[in-house]
């Protein structure tokens, strides 16, 4: 078990600068994941952790030992990759035991190894196969089982599980976050997919534009985003945004409003200083909007309703403003009603329409 | 529901005409064909007829006395100058050039690539962009330097003179062929196996050279058939002992004292013929797929 530790890293690929002077602190044990959409750099910033990439500035402490300029099998890590990277031909047993057997480890502990890994992935029946005998989430099983044996103080994941179908993803994901409460290791993982960052992380960097937009728990991430961004890439239905604009309200409150609607303020935990006509943006999650006989809004006119089993996701429109909401699968909500709606204060975000930031 | 069974309802699979199209690439073929197939034919033919027969002067006919004298005769009796010990000796001396150049050939090939495509060696692009223009400059400017570079060393005129020279020949289109396949395998290999602790040359030696059999294989055809029917390397630096089998033929059919023997020299090209010619037929599909991983990716 070791902390990782970034600081002041950037990393050039392809004379590209990916990042730039970044910090990073990861705690012992800690499970953090980079989420960030295709090709913003974190599966760069992986490869760096893991020395695959030399770094331009700064350094990377792992375990309280400055390893910038170490050999990737020095650092006390193990890796598991996207497409799974298996040794073609080699037996699972072989794959498994590589790094053990370059590194002269003695052959009875090898052994134990292999079997206690193969083990705890279920994998033992598996191990005299070659990889193009298994089907992909049991190569992927070994490619973990590889970074088991190893027995490393941290574990970096590069979005593992995109290369699964659906099913399988969500059984491995369980399996991932099993294996990290066993073991206790620290955990670096890769992912664009947010709801695999919601589920398995105890912190999640969002990153985007070579930089971290928020580093914080999935709680904070999802009900609090500290941009416009975060807000978008996270959640699925995605988060409901209206364009409108900050007026004063009596003495000292504020109005929400739009062409067709305004919201009162009252509730709402401001985290900057609002400017009256100040340009914004609204953001509500679709399960946090309430249809109701009397709300806040009034005059949405549904357009249709998407049926998606354990719940119903109804679009509402008016005006300009298309809105998703979540209700039971039971709702007697159908295309064509109209619709009113609450807007609950301690649920809302308010983002600045210029750069983004929450207010 | 039933399908209506009348011809003019499209139903089913759909009917194959014989078009006027068709018969003319036939028709194209069949005489392509028949073109380049003649010259074998006629090597073929004459070299089954006695001596008599070829005079004859009817080159297409068949053989109407069959015989296999003529092919003993090239293999074993033919002279070469003042020695008449056939083409074997050719043949022998072949084999001999070709077995250590092919397999150093293909390991420095294999080893360039591998470093090439994953060690990103400083200036690797420069010394690959330069090894490939070497493979540009025509083979006839570098023979008299290096004829002054073996005779300094002491090697002229020796099989590992003219191993050597085809290693180093062989290099930048072996280099090339290695490089492109192990560009096309996944980096995140290569990586897996560096954090695994391998080395360059047990990630080399576990990990990828496993995987080449594809690579080799076609690397093996182009450098059989090339050093097979080389001529001006053999005979310029192989010496009086190790001539090959071309240079061997060139010799029969040149020094024949008196009447031509038609026949034993056809015998003896088909047999000089015969190496490459089984590589071909044995491996006609794996050949393209070299010249092609050689022509499309860069």
């Amino acid at each position: 078990m070791a902390e990782v530790s970034l600081r002041d890293i950037s990393v050039a690929f392809h004379s590209l600068t990916v990042f730039d002077h970044l910090d990073l602190d990861i705690e012992e044990g800690e499970f953090l994941v980079l989420l960030g959409p295709s090709g913003c750099g974190k599966s760069t910033l992986l490869n760096a952790i893991a020395g695959l990439l030399e770094v331009e500035t700064g350094q990377i402490w792992i375990g309280g030992r400055n390893v910038t300029w170490e050999e990737p099998k020095d650092r006390g890590i193990a890796m598991v990759f996207q497409s799974y990277a298996l040794y073609p031909r080699m037996s699972v047993r072989n794959n498994l035991s590589f790094g053990l057997r370059m590194a002269g480890t003695a052959k009875d502990e090898i052994a134990r190894r292999v079997a206690k890994a193969a083990a705890m992935l279920q994998i033992d029946h598996l191990l005299d196969r070659r990889p193009d005998q298994l089907s992909g989430g049991q190569r992927q099983r070994v490619a973990i089982g590889r970074a088991l044996v190893r027995d490393a103080d941290v574990f970096l994941f590069d979005e593992p599980l995109s290369n699964l179908d659906a099913q399988l993803r969500n059984e491995l994901r369980v399996e991932i976050k099993r294996l990290h409460q066993q073991l206790g290791s620290t955990m670096i993982y890769v992912t664009h997919d947010q709801i695999e960052a919601l589920t398995l992380a105890d912190r999640i960097a969002v990153m985007k534009d070579l930089k971290i937009q928020q580093l914080a728990s999935p709680q904070e991430i999802y009900h609090r985003p500290a941009n416009r961004f975060v807000a978008g890439f996270v959640g699925s239905p995605r988060m409901n945004f209206v364009d409108g604009r900050l007026l004063p309200d009596g003495e000292s409150g504020w109005r929400f409003t739009t062409d067709s609607h305004v919201l009162r303020l009252g509730g709402y935990a401001f985290d900057g200083q609002p400017q009256p006509g100040q340009e914004v943006t609204l953001g509500i999650r679709p399960e946090h909007l309430q249809p109701a006989d009397a709300g806040d809004w009034d005059g949405f006119v549904v357009e249709m309703t998407e049926p998606m089993g354990a719940d119903t996701l109804v679009w509402a429109r008016s005006g300009p403003d298309l809105l998703a909401v979540r209700t039971g699968s039971d709702t007697a909500i159908t295309a064509g009603s109209s619709l009113t709606l609450g807007l609950p204060q301690d649920r809302i975000s308010l983002f600045d329409r210029k750069d983004g930031r929450r207010l | 529901m039933t399908t209506p069974l009348t011809a003019n309802v499209p139903s089913g699979r759909r009917p194959r005409r014989v078009g006027i199209a068709r018969i003319g690439i036939y028709a194209f073929l069949l005489t392509s064909a028949a073109f380049f197939l003649l010259p074998l034919w006629i090597m073929v033919t004459t070299s089954l007829k006695p001596r008599a027969e070829v005079w004859e002067g009817n080159i297409l006919a068949l053989p109407a006395e069959f015989t296999v004298e003529p092919w003993i005769k090239a293999w074993s009796e033919a002279c070469t100058g003042l020695d008449c010990n056939g083409i074997s000796v050719g043949f022998w001396n072949s084999v001999q050039i070709l077995i250590p150049s092919l397999v150093l050939s293909i390991l420095a090939g294999a080893v360039n690539g591998y470093a090439l495509s994953f060690w990103r060696v400083r200036g690797a692009n420069l010394l690959f962009g330069i090894l490939l223009a070497g493979a540009f400059i025509p083979y006839q400017v570098f023979l008299y330097p290096l004829v002054r570079l073996f005779s300094q060393a002491g090697i002229y005129n020796s099989l590992a003179c003219i191993v050597i020279v085809h290693v180093v020949f062989g290099m930048p289109i072996m280099t090339l062929l290695f490089r492109n396949f192990y560009a096309s395998l996944p980096v995140e290999l290569f990586n897996a196996a560096r954090i695994d602790g391998g080395g360059f040359w047990t990630i080399f030696t576990h990990v990828l050279l496993p995987m080449s059999a594809p690579i080799i294989v076609v690397a093996t055809i182009l450098q059989v058939t090339g050093i097979w029917n080389d001529f001006i390397f053999g005979l310029t630096f192989a010496g009086r002992e190790n001539l090959p089998m071309t240079v061997q033929l060139n010799n029969i059919v040149n020094s024949t004292q008196g009447e031509r023997a038609y026949n034993v020299d056809m015998a003896a090209t088909i047999l000089t013929a015969l190496v490459p010619l089984a590589v071909y037929f044995l491996s006609g599909r794996w050949f393209v797929r070299g010249i092609a991983a050689g022509a499309v990716k860069g």
